[in-house]
């Protein structure tokens, strides 16, 4: 690919392209097919690139949507993950590095114009001249995967046509004359005749593959014999008409088409083809029929069409789809072309004839798409919904809803923009053409652009509208059953749409939660699963989350968890686990008997998806003192323990989860050790799945903290494991991992020589205080706090600076950090040179600073380290000079033993200083 | 309007609604008073009395049709006609227009699709043959630059024909028509627009039935 666009595409320098309206068509061309890729093929969309696809990028943070994490720094990494755990997609802008052709096509499927902009910077980074040695891979995996069988398939996939030649064979002759220029005499086929299958070759020939027979005269070498067969082109011994068999041997090697071949015989040709080659070249690229055919293919044949992106052979499996576009479609195809047009043609009655014929096909036939896209169709069947003619709106809207479930059809609609019509009809006053469009609309949104197409026309609105149904959900009579059908298919578009943020936030505004509170109470699961996927969806948003828990529907859900369906339940305990995170939540599902209900689902083992919402709402819960006492009650805390072995990541990352909030409490701790707990939670830490990580060292804190725990984790060699995940690239597991490390070191045995042993620890430390994340700071400063208790270790930490690092912190804000830096810097201060070395630093006067902060911790951990730090007389003349005496002696009077003393000592410190100095005061005047 | 009510004594025409009512009908007594004093401001004479043997000629119906329900096929016009003129006398009277418009405004699905079979079916022989279909379709597909202008109607024809035809004999039976418009409810006025829509239904409604509570 990466060289057939090099040769194509016409380039102003080295690394721009020109904007003329031949690289805007190929651009908008790839971007096409980009943009389809992964729909079409997801699974060879999957394959990784043997190397990233890189350039610089103009996209920002902003523009990407669910799916992807993205950093304060403006740095964006996609959920998706190869086996390694390393992101498919990264941008720190301006660079992006995209890994599989998923990854393209979302970058291809994003809400904004900077589609084609990202086209040509890819293209201008050379990048897709890696992905040569990709495709081939690739189409390599899934030809074989298709067909069973071995390389030579290849070969077969790389034939040429007759229809190739033949174009070939025109071009060529507009070489030929006298003239000036001309550089070839004549281009001569051998037989006029041609088989309908386009080849010249005698019948017998044909079987070896031939085709046909060329003479070419070119100027300066002698007459050319050419043998075109579907393996390629190579000189024969001479066939002029049919002669003598010894004629049709092979006298050359084999040339990819006529062109080469020519280049390779005449010096003449060579030379004069390089100044009209991009011409050449343009009338060998493919024209667009080429998603047409696509759809019409088996999907065995993926190989072909995807290769066509590649090289040449995308010309050559090109012709022949057009040229027998003729034949080789069924009647069907006609037929419908046919009734395509009397939808155009016919009045009110015909059109409805129509409409009636064309459902009596198999919608789902490849040929009807094909006939409907091609005959533009769509288009028409669209328009009609402009007509206020209730029968033919719901002739056009059935056919389209039974069409809209082929991706391309899906695609070629909203491209149309057939969906604004759609979404137009929704205000219509007849039920039936309301459910029908909501229905297709629900259809049609599979992919981005069309579910930000149906907010833009405020279709989430119109959807949102259907909703309001009949007030009382248990009891609909007669007259509202028809509504209530309406709105289960308003739910079923809104539930669609509700996978972009953006739309989630729409339903919001269109006051969809209150409404869905409403529809929670019916009794049909087919109405109660999309409304629930929908809260599910939506409590991604804030409020939301407050909506669903003032509308009263904590209750219901609760009650649906105790439901048969699982679908149903796996839907509601993930929305209890998004809300959760709210006390009020929380407490209103113990009151509704929620707990027991979550408790329940965790027999059903074999639901991965069931489990892994189930743990996740009991995690979330357990942040409640009381509900944790509820799960005691039940023996969770054994249960989750049991779920610690053989459990994919999503689940474990929940049970772990709970598991940390369940440690929380001393007893739990001990409950832990004894279930044989401990073991395989180490082992998670061996793990790349960062949630999972976060959460196992946050167990490893709480249980560090139990002397007899901490005993068995140090026996598992926990805390190297815990150590080396600070060299995780994730800031949060960094900081979890410190903090799970500050435990670890105050309460195991031999802490500070099992600290030196560990190679390189220190270093890591020291590095991350340089982050940029307060987060990992703070936590660094608190495992310094505690290496440095021991005389040795302190020795390493100052030998690495830990001074000047420390003090550069002083003026970065946050309680949090403060209170943390403030001890780690008393904690150095027990050496004598790092006092003075702090002074110097000037950590005294901000340290004076957070004397006057709000939070205790931090005044607190400041009086200690100032207490340290007077023990350097010069810090006290700095101490004294700051004012920091008078809040000491409030803090003389603290109900802390330690910090009383603290101040009172550091108080003393100063004063002794003070009878020189006071009495150099006295003696200036300006006292 | 008016003043034509005024001719007619409001007893008499609670005596005749009273009697209308007792058909199957889908309007209540005060309605139908109120179809009464509609269709004779339709006959545009002084009805003096019930007993009036009047009706509305196919003009009249042919005209009201449009007016009120928009229709316009001409062809389809007379089939309205003769299914609402059920005795076949030539004049639609006060109980067969009641009856009618019983069916088109507030219909079952089986009455209408029982009334658009018997519009359809132009002969009254039971059968909707493919002649008759294509003299109501005559006009509704043109193709330019076909040879014969009739060709499209034709083929759709043959289609639609063969699609409703259930007991292949090559006509459609009312069972036929009956089966198609169940499977395929918007067929209903397959050949030819004769019901009004539900706005016209509406405004109709509203309009007759209205003004009487005012007046």
């Amino acid at each position: 690919m990466g060289t057939l666009l090099t040769k194509v595409a016409k380039w102003s320098s080295e690394d721009k392209l020109d904007s003329t309206a031949l690289n805007s068509l190929l651009l908008k061309d790839i971007m096409l097919f980009v943009e389809d890729f992964s729909a079409l093929h997801p699974h060879e969309a999957e394959i990784l690139f043997e190397e990233p696809l890189q350039w610089n990028s103009t996209l920002v943070a902003s523009d990407f949507e669910a799916d992807y994490d993205i950093n304060e720094s403006g740095e964006v990494e996609s959920q998706e993950k190869d086996e390694n755990g390393c992101p498919t997609l990264e941008l720190s802008p301006p660079n992006i590095s995209v890994r599989n052709f998923n990854q393209l096509s979302n970058l291809m499927n994003m809400e904004n114009d900077k589609r084609l902009q990202e086209v040509q910077a890819c293209i201008e980074g050379k990048c897709f001249d890696h992905l040569v040695g990709f495709e081939s891979h690739l189409h390599l995996k899934s030809f074989n995967q298709q067909h069973g069988i071995s390389n030579h398939g290849l070969i077969l996939a790389f034939r040429l046509n007759p229809a190739f030649v033949d174009q070939e064979v025109e071009y060529l002759q507009g070489f030929c004359g006298s003239g000036e220029n001309r550089v070839l005499k004549s281009v001569q086929y051998t037989s006029d005749y041609e088989y309908p299958n386009g080849c010249r070759a005698p019948l017998w020939r044909q079987i070896e593959g031939e085709m046909c027979y060329l003479v070419i005269e070119p100027y300066d070498t002698e007459t050319l014999y050419i043998t075109c067969s579907s393996a390629g082109v190579f000189l024969n011994l001479g066939v002029k008409d049919e002669g003598d068999d010894g004629a049709y041997k092979q006298a050359s090697e084999v040339f990819k088409n006529v062109v080469t071949l020519l280049k390779n015989k005449s010096q003449l040709f060579a030379e004069n083809l390089t100044s009209q080659e991009t011409k050449c070249h343009i009338f060998l690229f493919p024209p667009p029929f080429f998603f047409f055919r696509k759809s019409q293919l088996q999907p065995g044949e993926v190989f072909s069409e995807t290769s066509s992106e590649s090289d040449q052979s995308y010309e050559e499996e090109e012709q022949p789809a057009r040229r027998q576009r003729n034949t080789d479609y069924p009647s069907e195809y006609w037929q419908i072309q046919k009734l395509v047009k009397y939808l155009r043609a016919g009045d009110q009655t015909a059109t409805l004839l129509t409409l009636y014929a064309l459902m009596d096909y198999d919608l789902t036939h490849e040929t009807y798409h094909l006939a409907m896209q091609d005959s533009g169709g769509l288009k028409v069947l669209t328009n009609i919904l402009h007509l206020d003619e209730v029968n033919l709106q719901l002739g056009s809207l059935q056919i389209l809803r039974d069409i809209s479930h082929n991706a391309q059809t899906r695609r070629a609609i909203v491209d149309n923009g057939g969906l604004r019509s759609i979404v137009n009809v929704l205000d219509s006053r007849n039920k039936d053409v309301k459910a029908l469009a909501a229905e297709t609309i629900a259809n049609l949104t599979s992919f981005r652009r069309a579910r930000r197409t149906v907010r833009k026309y405020n279709g989430i609105s119109k959807l949102a509208k259907l909703l309001d149904c009949a007030p009382d959900l248990a009891n609909v009579d007669a007259k509202q059953e028809k509504d209530v059908e309406v709105a289960r298919f308003g739910v079923l578009a809104l539930w669609s749409c509700s996978r972009s943020p953006k739309n989630k936030e729409a339903i919001h505004k269109a006051g969809g939660v209150p409404l869905l509170g409403r529809l929670l109470k019916s009794p049909q699961m087919n109405m109660l699963i999309p409304v629930v996927g929908i809260l599910q969806n939506c409590a991604d948003e804030e409020s939301c989350k407050d909506a669903i828990q003032t509308e009263g529907m904590i209750k219901d859900l609760v009650q649906n968890l105790s439901n048969d369906n699982d679908e149903l339940r796996i839907h509601c305990a993930n929305v209890i686990f998004k809300c959760a995170e709210n006390k009020r939540t929380r407490t209103l599902v113990n009151e509704n008997k929620g707990l027991q209900a979550l408790v329940s689902l965790l027999g059903k083992t074999d639901n991965k998806k069931l489990m892994a919402a189930a743990t996740g709402a009991i995690w979330k819960c357990s942040l409640s003192p009381e509900n944790l006492d509820v799960f005691q009650e039940h023996k969770v805390l054994e249960t989750l323990i049991g779920l610690l072995t053989n459990q994919p990541e999503e689940v474990l990352v929940n049970v772990v989860g709970a598991l940390a909030e369940f440690a929380q409490k001393p007893a739990n701790k001990i409950t832990i050790r004894k279930c044989g707990g401990l073991k395989p939670l180490v082992h998670l830490l061996v793990g790349r799945n960062e949630p999972l990580l976060v959460n196992v060292t946050r167990v490893v804190e709480a249980c560090a903290t139990d002397l007899d725990n901490m005993a068995i984790i140090q026996e598992l060699d926990a805390i190297r494991w815990v150590w080396s995940l600070l060299k995780n690239p994730n800031p949060e597991v960094q900081s979890s991992a410190a903090w799970a490390l500050c435990p670890c070191i105050e309460n195991a045995k031999e802490a500070g020589e099992m600290v030196s042993t560990l190679m390189g620890a220190m270093e890591l430390v020291i590095d991350l205080l340089k982050s940029t994340n307060d987060d990992v700071l703070a936590s660094m400063c608190a495992v310094i706090a505690k290496i440095a208790k021991d005389k040795y270790n302190l020795a390493v930490l100052t030998d690495y600076e830990v001074v000047s690092l420390l003090a550069k912190l002083t003026d970065k804000p946050g309680d949090l950090l403060r209170c943390h830096l403030a001890q780690a810097i008393a904690q150095c201060c027990t050496w004598r040179n790092n006092r003075a070395a702090f002074g110097e630093a000037g950590v005294v006067p901000h340290l004076a600073l957070y004397l006057k902060s709000s939070d205790m911790k931090v005044r607190h951990s400041t009086v200690m380290a100032l207490h340290q730090l007077s023990k350097e007389s010069n810090n006290c003349v700095i101490m004294h000079s700051e004012g920091v005496v008078k809040p000491l002696i409030h803090f003389m009077g603290s109900d802390d033993e330690k910090v009383r003393n603290a101040a009172a000592d550091c108080v003393r410190n100063i004063r002794l200083l003070f009878p020189g100095q006071s009495r150099a005061k006295k003696s200036t005047p300006c006292m | 309007m008016l003043p034509v009510r005024s001719k007619m004594s409001k007893r008499m025409i609670q005596n005749l609604a009273e009697s209308i009512c007792k058909k199957p009908i889908h309007f209540n007594k005060r309605e139908v008073e109120c179809l009464i004093r509609e269709f004779h401001a339709l006959l545009e004479e002084p009805a003096s009395s019930a007993r009036s043997v009047g009706g509305l000629d196919r003009w009249k119906l042919r005209s009201f049709l449009h007016n009120a329900f928009g229709l316009t096929n001409d062809t389809i016009m007379d089939g309205v006609f003769r299914t609402f003129d059920k005795d076949n006398d030539g004049l639609v009277s006060l109980k067969e227009w009641i009856e009618g418009l019983s069916v088109v405004l507030r219909g079952t699905l089986d009455e209408r699709i029982k009334y658009c079979f018997h519009v359809y079916d132009l002969n009254a022989d039971k059968y909707i043959t493919r002649e008759e279909m294509l003299q109501m379709l005559r006009y509704s597909l043109r193709l330019p630059g076909e040879e014969d202008p009739y060709d499209g109607i034709k083929d759709l024809v043959e289609i639609t024909l063969k699609r409703m035809d259930h007991d292949h004999d090559d006509r459609l039976s009312l069972d036929d028509f009956t089966k198609s418009v169940k499977e395929v409810n918007h067929v209903l006025e397959a050949f030819g627009t004769c019901l009004p829509n539900t706005t016209r239904i509406e405004t109709f409604q509203q309009r007759v039935f209205q003004s009487q509570v005012h007046g």
